[in-house]
């Protein structure tokens, strides 16, 4: 099972010819994720190598030529800021449902339009990043940037705004034995596609997750929507760890939505929330994995 | 990226919002000039900063005659402004001069992203002059909030609503509203504020404050905008920062600190708070940090006086470590470094990467874990 991608999942890149997109397919092949097409526009009838000329990769003009005729049903999207916005809904459009967009610095606005007419177009298709490290269930499919080999096949679910610091997180599980059922970056941007609230409710509802490490930021307030939720609808144990405890109001700190602004979004009220809703807040990141091991091991000893 | 009141003023004229009269200076020449065209009194002299609570901390003055005017503008000009919004102050380069207004009500009004929503926002409340934490700290019901539907934009159903709730003149304030949506959605805002908007003792609407917030990632389909940046107004390593690339924000501690990715930059701050330090900085090299960027990382961090040790926190993933390592070691060659570093390094080939520095000869101390480095730091800026 897993969430989102598994060993049935069959890959686009969208900008697979770029220095990024080529770099970064072949490291998800050399994991084992079906990468079944490329799309670069104007390159169409082009074979795709990586430069050890192991893989090959037919290229496509179009996403639906790519769902016609090399059956993908995810997207990974590496194409530029300006050109992000209209790769997005055309691998809706071409009937993909799940979408994975890498690229950092997309327009606020393009994304907020982006979202509205997925919501009104495509309510079926789940939409992760921009600016994240993509998904990975170890194991089975990596649809991302992350370092794969730092992951390992397990039953903890982890949700994170940011890149380094899944890694970190995942790191620490592992060495701790404790693998991971999927790791998602949902990105480090004001709008979102998927939220931490959807993709806890995604593993919730999943069979091979028994444990959530929700990492947080920041910035909005997706922690605490995500803490309402757990409160009424979650009966995993779910941990979390919130970064920028000591980030100054009115600062962007590296994520466009890593700021505190009108008074939302600091991390003092995020671990509230999430307390309040049950969540055990780690508040030492060096021992995220550490604690994670000792609470489900002893589960009276750190929930009442 | 901040627009300065009178960049923003001037989007506002052009787009038909109304605005006091006047015009920026930079001498105190200048400043008598736009007086004499302006051709009466008062007048309000406004420091142009990136900075709220102006009023209270002298940067806003009244003047009735030439003479108060040239004290005013030499009083301002040159002067670093400090306000309880910004401790350390900013630069005052330039000031607004302005016809008065006779002011009637003070109202608030703004667009900006509802981020749980994904969806623009007008809010505006009756409570103006006031920040809009403390309004909604004070009474959250006194802000009224209409959701814009991205497609549709505001509808001017919408503005008027907001216009009759408030209690303002609803033909020319439910205007200024939809002209506030024009602004936001064309420019790329972040936030179109207005603080006050008043009514005027003859009747009339007008923003007596404008301030503008535009979206960094859309700069580059508004080169005009771009070009109204007054970096000044930057901290000069954040400035610095900037011109590499690099993700830099000036705190008050003791700790540089050099990460790699925006979260783990964050949370390397926190944790040398938790260990009882203070952080000098938030300083993310990105994910592809190569030799030329650690260079450039490590000159910002020596330019700070206040950094006592580096602590190098780095999570490299398909960046290899050694190579990291390398660079580091490179880097240190290239630019001065006067204090010790700790360097936590984890990921891939990480074994490698320790020994390479341990071997280096140079000041670098190698640690296991974040918190050990965290602890290590704290213990080495005491010492300095």
């Amino acid at each position: 099972m897993a969430i989102i991608v598994d060993k049935n999942t069959k890959v686009v890149v969208q900008g697979i010819t770029g220095k990024e997109g080529s770099f970064h397919a072949k490291q998800c092949l050399d994991y084992g994720t079906q990468i079944v097409a490329g799309v670069t526009p104007g390159k169409g009838g082009q074979t795709w190598t990586d430069d050890e000329g192991k893989y090959k990769v037919p290229v496509y003009n179009t996403v639906e030529e790519a769902v016609k005729e090399a059956g993908a049903n995810t997207s990974l999207i590496f194409v530029p800021p300006p050109f992000a916005a209209d790769a997005i809904v055309e691998a809706a459009d071409a009937g993909i449902k799940t979408i994975v967009c890498i690229t950092e610095g997309i327009p606020v606005k393009d994304m907020m339009y982006v979202k509205d007419y997925l919501r009104k177009e495509h309510p079926d298709v789940i939409l992760v990043g921009p600016n994240c490290p993509g998904v990975i269930t170890p194991g089975q499919a990596k649809v991302g940037i992350m370092p794969g080999h730092i992951f390992k096949p397990g039953n903890i679910g982890i949700v994170s705004r940011s890149g380094t610091l899944t890694y970190e997180a995942a790191f620490q599980l592992t060495q701790e034995g404790l693998g991971q059922s999927t790791a998602v970056g949902i990105g480090g941007d004001p709008v979102p596609g998927l939220t931490h609230k959807d993709v806890i409710k995604m593993f919730q509802e999943d069979p091979d997750t028994e444990a959530i490490l929700l990492i947080g930021e920041i910035g909005g307030t997706m922690e605490e929507e995500a803490a309402e939720y757990i409160k009424e609808h979650v009966t995993k144990p779910v941990f979390a760890y919130i970064a920028g405890i000591t980030a100054p109001p009115g600062k962007r700190m590296g994520h466009a939505g890593a700021i505190i602004t009108g008074g939302k979004g600091d991390a003092a009220s995020k671990m509230k929330a999430l307390s309040e809703a049950g969540v055990l807040v780690i508040e030492n990141p060096a021992f995220i994995g550490k604690t994670v091991r000792e609470a489900l091991e002893n589960p009276e000893a750190y929930w009442d | 990226m901040k627009l300065h009141e009178h960049q923003a003023k001037e989007i506002f004229a052009k787009y038909g919002i109304p605005v006091p009269e006047g015009k920026v200076a930079f001498t105190v020449e200048q400043a008598k000039e736009i007086a004499e065209e302006l051709g009466e009194f008062p007048l309000v002299v406004k420091a142009q900063v990136h900075c709220g609570g102006r009023g209270k901390a002298g940067g806003v003055k009244i003047v009735k005659n030439m003479d108060e005017l040239e004290e005013a503008v030499a009083s301002m000009l040159g002067k670093v402004l400090k306000t309880f919004q910004c401790p350390d102050g900013k630069p005052v380069t330039r000031v607004l001069i302005e016809k008065a207004t006779n002011i009637d009500k003070e109202y608030y009004a703004a667009i900006t992203l509802d981020r749980s929503k994904s969806k623009p926002v007008l809010m505006a409340s009756a409570a103006g002059g006031m920040e809009i934490e403390e309004i909604v700290k004070e009474n959250p019901d006194a802000i009224i909030i209409e959701t814009i539907d991205p497609e549709l934009g505001l509808m001017p159903y919408q503005a008027r609503k907001m216009a009759f709730k408030l209690g303002l003149p609803v033909k020319e304030a439910a205007k200024i509203f939809l002209k506030m949506w024009e602004v936001y959605k064309d420019n790329d805002a972040s936030l179109v504020e207005i603080n006050p908007l008043v009514v005027t003792k003859e009747g009339k609407v007008v923003a007596l404050d404008a301030k503008m917030d535009i979206d960094d990632n859309a700069l580059f389909r508004h080169p005009d905008l771009a070009e109204l940046e007054d970096e000044e107004q930057l901290p000069p390593q954040e400035r610095e920062a900037k011109k590499y690339n690099l993700n830099y924000v000036k705190l008050n501690g003791n700790i540089g600190c050099m990460v790699n990715g925006a979260g783990l930059a964050m949370t390397t701050m926190d944790i040398v708070k938790l260990a009882g330090g203070e952080p000098a900085n938030f300083l993310d090299v990105g994910g592809g940090a190569n030799v030329e960027q650690i260079a450039n990382a490590f000159r910002i961090l020596m330019g700070d006086p206040d950094v006592k040790v580096v602590f190098i926190n780095i999570f490299g993933g398909i960046l290899r470590v050694d190579r990291l390592a390398k660079g580091i070691i490179e880097a240190s060659k290239m630019v001065e470094i006067r204090v010790p570093i700790v360097a936590r390094l984890e990921g891939t080939n990480a074994e490698e990467g320790r020994r390479l520095l341990l071997q280096s000869g140079l000041n670098i101390i190698p640690v296991k874990d974040m918190w050990e480095g965290a602890q290590k730091a704290v213990e080495l800026a005491k010492q300095a």
